[in-house]
């Protein structure tokens, strides 16, 4: 048996080897102090010069590395329950250039292309991918390949501010206007980027601003819907409704107007459904006619800022960028996280900042709240299916035009409550009440469209 | 020989961090020093428009009262904190352990004892958590 201590030398040893882990990590402490000490005295600097027309992102990111960092993780495919994207392997062909795309959401649930029939979405819809593909996604989807987008799509699909005062001769709005009416294809070869920096920072100040003359004009129809005149968003919103804003210039419900396709969004009368469809009900606005069942029908696309506006985030003055570009520490710095993404994906920085829980408990109140959702939205699809398939049933057997008109005029109403919930992109959580009425609204149409094609029952509207 | 020198650099680069880092500042009782290193800015900027500002500073919460449990458990965090703080495996917006958790309520009732008390009074068994509801108190 050995005795305990060793030799002095053996002891010698030891102690050398522990205190030169010790200096070791000492150093290291130091360094990151050091470090920590240096980024707080210089939190910018500036190497390039930067104005109206630095289009590229990537000059802009020489100034700004660790935003530019998180920006460029938009190319990012990750799923979270119900949303986000997963790869999926696809050969590349000369039309489409792409090898990696998105999951079919129509393979998923074929009952949207009931929902879509005679519609270009009932022929390529995909998982929403990050901010980095729409360009692309745009570009190649084969809903392209069946129908004739105008240029007015690339007012949300690519860094635009430059193509625009180009197009404009230096006015945004004029670019704006004839940008619209080009066909895609002769739009698409005026832009290069995704969305850029440039789009929603001002290169001199870097303070939020709002480029798209869609949501300039729609938030001041909507304003002076509430009494307030002339509003121009850039001079009078706040800093905090900024950091919506800038969300809400794309992620918004729209349509195209009349031949020159202006793109405008339907918030004259207000932002709510019932107010979106009394002005297209106005106006007589239909995106297409349904295939099986002849009813003027309407899509809905990404209402995602009207949603949010009537949940209780944003009556709280939560913002867009709170949760989606939540605050974070560079080193010494706080910065916006430019990587957007859900926030489930970031619960840490996006949610406990506010909400002393757990990471499980907050991930579980979310998914509480779309799993409800998600059962609604499939009881109003089988609702919708239901009354499209009694409306063909009906047109077959020569039922009187009168009820067919009535039921058609339901299942417009229904369906685009119904799509309203289901293009929007947080499955209920941004206003989960909100949701969930306009869900049971859907159901309830599709069922009155029902009845009334029933023998013996008075149609009504 | 090799372990004289060894520990005569982990003592020179100790105190030379020590300096450089004011580390003499954690021995006292100003919240300036709890910001010291960027991470708890947000608590501090919280603290200073919080209710408790005129009557609390950080150390009277978050170490107890007595001087040997104050800087032992200031030396505590002070390595937890420099290990993890160093290596940047941290969440951020930081979160308190259960430690310094069941530190926090002892002095909510170091000066709120007698209303605790009437709370409680009649359940002997019950010991509410304070801050569960009372969470921005100090900071938000």
């Amino acid at each position: 048996m050995r005795r305990g201590g060793g030799s002095p030398v053996r002891n010698a040893f030891i102690v050398a080897v522990v205190a030169a882990i010790a200096a070791g990590g000492i150093a290291a402490l130091l360094i990151n102090i050091f470090q920590r000490k240096a980024e707080g005295r210089n939190p910018f600097y500036r190497v390039v010069e930067i104005n109206e027309n630095t289009e590229d992102p990537a000059v802009w990111g020489k100034n700004f590395p660790a935003e530019y960092d998180g920006y460029k993780r938009t190319v990012d495919m990750v799923r979270t329950r119900y949303g986000g994207s997963e790869a999926e392997e696809r050969t590349p062909t000369a039309a489409d250039p792409r090898s990696i795309v998105a999951r079919s959401r129509l393979e998923q649930d074929p009952r949207l292309k009931t929902m879509w029939a005679g519609y270009a979405f009932a022929v390529d819809f995909r998982e929403e991918r990050g901010h980095a593909y729409m360009l692309d996604d745009q570009t190649f989807t084969e809903r392209q390949l069946v129908t004739s987008q105008p240029g007015a799509c690339l007012h949300c699909h690519a860094s635009i501010v430059v193509p625009y005062r180009k197009l404009g001769d230096g006015d945004l709005t004029r670019g704006f206007d004839r940008m619209n009416a080009m066909s895609y294809a002769d739009a698409r070869k005026l832009v290069t980027h995704p969305i850029a920096c440039i789009d929603c920072h001002n290169p001199q100040t870097m303070e939020l601003r709002v480029t798209r003359p869609g949501f300039m004009e729609g938030i001041r129809a909507l304003k002076a819907s509430q009494g307030i005149q002339n509003y121009d968003v850039n001079k009078d919103a706040t800093r905090q409704e900024m950091r919506s804003y800038v969300c809400g210039q794309c992620h918004v419900e729209y349509y195209f107007k009349g031949k020159e396709k202006r793109l405008v969004y339907p918030w004259a009368k207000g932002i709510k459904i019932e107010e979106i469809q009394a002005y297209y009900d106005e106006i007589q606005q239909k995106d297409w006619i349904h295939a099986d069942t002849g009813a003027p029908v309407l899509k809905a696309q990404h209402p995602e800022f009207e949603m949010w506006s009537q949940g209780i985030h944003a009556r709280s003055g939560v913002a867009c960028a709170d949760c989606h570009m939540p605050y974070m520490r560079e080193g010494a710095l706080k910065i916006s996280d430019h990587h957007v993404q859900s926030p489930l994906l970031n619960i840490n920085r996006a949610c406990q900042t506010c909400h002393k829980f757990s990471e499980d408990e907050l991930r579980q109140r979310v998914e509480i709240i779309q799993d409800r959702t998600f059962k609604l939205r499939n009881q109003a699809m089988d609702a919708l299916v239901d009354l499209i398939e009694d409306l063909k049933h009906a047109q077959t057997i020569g039922q009187n035009e009168v009820r067919l008109e009535s039921a058609r005029r339901y299942q417009r109403l229904a369906q685009f409550r119904l799509d309203f919930v289901e293009a929007e992109n947080s499955n209920g959580f941004h206003a989960p009440q909100e949701a969930a009425r306009i869900l049971g609204e859907s159901i309830d149409f599709s069922r009155k469209g029902q009845i009334v094609l029933r023998d013996g029952t008075k149609g009504r509207n | 020989m090799l372990a004289g020198l060894a520990v005569g650099v982990a003592v020179g680069t100790g105190l030379y961090t020590f300096t450089y880092a004011h580390g003499g500042s954690y021995l006292t009782n100003d919240p300036h020093a709890c910001a010291n290193c960027h991470v708890m800015r947000e608590q501090y900027d919280g603290w200073v428009r919080s209710t408790h500002h005129a009557t609390a500073t950080c150390n009277d919460c978050h170490t107890p009262h007595d001087p040997i449990g104050k800087m032992t458990t200031k030396a505590r965090n002070g390595f937890w904190h420099s290990l993890h703080f160093t290596l940047g495996d941290f969440p951020d917006p930081i979160q308190i352990k259960p430690h310094n958790r069941a530190i926090v309520e002892k002095n909510c009732r170091s000066c709120h004892g007698p209303i605790v008390a009437m709370m409680t009074a009649g359940h002997p068994s019950s010991d509410p958590s304070c801050i569960r509801c009372h969470g921005s108190v100090g900071h938000p």
